[in-house]
């Protein structure tokens, strides 16, 4: 449960400035507009500022002689190794090896989770039946599980996307079961009351109010793919992001390793930026409820 | 008299708690021979100390809950389950946050199969006789809270129920708004000719509104007393509050109302122990 809170507050950090661009959006003439973007500019500088400020500290430090080059490269130095790593075609292979894994099997889990669950948290004896089921698993640590999947379905690809699916599974499933069971009671009673049947107040009930908590499992789940595939591509790989990290380092290519490490961190931004948008596209109604 | 809309025949509704722990089912009466009819096109406050079953009797007349003896009669059809022929307007609006205001007043005709072009053009209708047709786009959490009332009022209408059934819509507004919604509610019932049952704690609210006041009693609930409110306060004047008889009719409830309000806190303080948690798990079971 820790996670989940952590990204609510996450989330609530970001509410704000989300719910003031909101608030932007209304038309203005065009000196104001101006005067808008240059203050989003502004604000952006202002927010990267702390970046660029360590940015700066990994270019410096290891000139400096603060840090010992060899283990800490300079940033640029990693960002040519990866130039280099981009023209030999390997971070090419590497990257959407791990993409693959990771798109596949988040995008599986999602399409076989999410229905799961809702099921789940409607049926109120199925969930009583599987809830044992469910604790005893979300508490085994996916990771802890990775040799058997690897004895059971070999290093190749087939493991990787397993693990994937299943690390992903827990906190899609235990979300869409709390995003159900959570729906106001009073809005079921309303849509009863307007003679809705029980596949109407699933439709248009039960499911658009459970969308913010099905989502908060998604966004779960997407850093849990991550994770696990890093995690499974470092143990048995011929390509993956994961690969590139722990091969990197035993030929001791320590840029590169650097370089990997990065690239695991803009995929992950790009996941959460797609699904951030997504979100705000899907839940336009909670879009100044934060404030 | 005009015919009679919905017909009370000696209704009883209890509960089954269980105990503390494991200990036996308790069974204890929210209401008690509930005999009272209400007629077409008429106007029925329902007044009580809180805790008294209102709201059980509401949960009864929409459906959602079956007596546990007794029967109501709509139109002299039993009624077994929730329908469009009755709206409901609840205290805490309870529109549906991701549809917009036009989109919740929809509601019911979606449900009901409509056009979307058809239920559409009806929205703005109701929305308009409520005022709100610049606000047809405003999400639920971008209105005001007599806003929201008034969204849900023209939902509940837009399907046209032959009886509005309302549970203490406006107790959640303040005084001004309240007042100016009570005006709006009376104008919507003279336009409409929809029988209403208006659930309220407070004695003027009933006394403004309602042709006939019923008075309950708590634990177990009955109807005490239906006052008969005089045809001067029924007038379109502005300020029936002002006027003696309002006063007299407020009274008269205000004095029924008391015994009961004096017996519920006597409960409630502990004198009976039984009656107070009774009181307790009705007040819950009628939130639910």
């Amino acid at each position: 449960m820790s996670s989940l809170e952590t990204l609510t507050l996450l989330e609530l950090a970001h509410g704000r400035p989300e719910s003031m661009s909101g608030a932007d959006r209304r038309p203005r003439p065009i000196a104001g507009r101006i005067r808008a973007t240059v203050r989003g500019f502004g604000a952006l500088g202002c927010r990267s500022l702390l970046l660029i400020a360590l940015l700066s500290i990994w270019e410096a430090a290891p000139r400096l002689g603060l840090v010992d080059p060899v283990f800490l490269p300079p940033f640029s130095e990693v960002i040519a190794a990866g130039w280099q790593l981009a023209q030999t075609g390997e971070l090419y292979d590497d990257v959407s090896a791990s993409l693959l894994r990771a798109l596949s099997g988040f995008l599986i889990s999602v399409a076989l989770i999410v229905p799961l669950g809702l099921l789940v948290g409607w049926y109120a004896r199925l969930g009583n039946l599987l809830n044992q089921l469910i604790e005893i698993c979300r508490n085994t640590a996916p990771l802890a599980l990775l040799p058997v999947f690897i004895l059971l379905l070999g290093i190749g690809e087939m493991s990787k996307i397993t693990m994937v699916i299943y690390s992903c599974a827990w906190p899609l499933l235990l979300n869409t079961i709390a995003a159900v069971r959570q729906v106001d009671p009073l809005l079921i009673k309303s849509a009863r009351t307007m003679g809705a049947t029980a596949p109407q107040l699933f439709r248009k009930v039960i499911l658009p109010a459970a969308l913010p908590t099905i989502f908060v499992g998604i966004r779960l789940a997407s850093a849990s793919a991550m994770l696990v595939l890093v995690a499974s591509e470092m143990v048995g790989a011929k390509a993956g992001l994961g690969y590139l990290i722990i091969n990197s380092q035993y030929s001791f290519l320590i840029p590169q390793m650097y370089f990997g490490i990065l690239g695991i961190t803009v995929i992950g931004l790009a996941f959460n930026a797609v699904l951030q948008t997504l979100e705000r596209r899907f839940m336009r109604w909670k879009a100044l409820v934060a404030t | 008299m005009s015919s009679v809309k919905i017909s009370f025949e000696h209704v009883r509704k209890e509960f089954v708690t269980r105990g503390q722990g494991s200990g036996p089912a308790d069974r204890f009466p929210a209401l008690e021979d509930i005999t009272l009819d209400v007629h077409t096109g008429e106007f029925l406050a329902l007044v009580g100390p809180s805790g008294c079953g209102k709201s059980t009797l509401l949960d009864l007349l929409g459906g959602l809950t079956a007596p546990t003896s007794g029967r109501i009669l709509l139109d002299g059809r039993r009624i077994t389950g929730p329908a469009r022929d009755r709206g409901i307007v609840f205290q805490q609006y309870a529109l549906f946050p991701w549809r917009t205001a036009l989109e919740n007043v929809e509601f019911g005709l979606d449900i009901a199969g409509l056009k979307a072009a058809q239920r559409r053009e009806i929205a703005r209708h109701f929305l308009d006789l409520v005022g709100l047709s610049d606000f047809a786009r405003h999400y639920p959490h971008e209105l005001s809270g007599g806003m929201k009332q008034r969204v849900a009022i023209a939902r509940s209408l837009a399907y046209d129920p032959e009886v509005l059934l309302m549970d203490e819509p406006f107790a959640a507004l303040d005084a001004q708004t309240r007042e100016t919604l009570q005006t709006e509610l009376l104008g919507i019932w003279r336009a409409t000719g929809k029988t209403i049952v208006f659930i309220t704690h407070g004695i003027d609210e009933a006394v403004v509104l309602g042709q006939r006041v019923a008075v309950m009693t708590s634990l177990p609930g009955r109807i005490k007393e239906v006052v008969d409110i005089p045809v001067s306060l029924r007038g379109e004047s502005d300020d029936v509050r002002s006027l003696p008889e309002f006063g007299h009719v407020r009274h008269e409830v205000w004095n029924l109302l008391r015994e009961e309000v004096q017996k519920a806190q006597q409960g409630q303080s502990g004198a009976s122990a039984s009656a107070h948690r009774a009181g307790r798990i009705l007040k819950e079971l009628a939130h639910v």
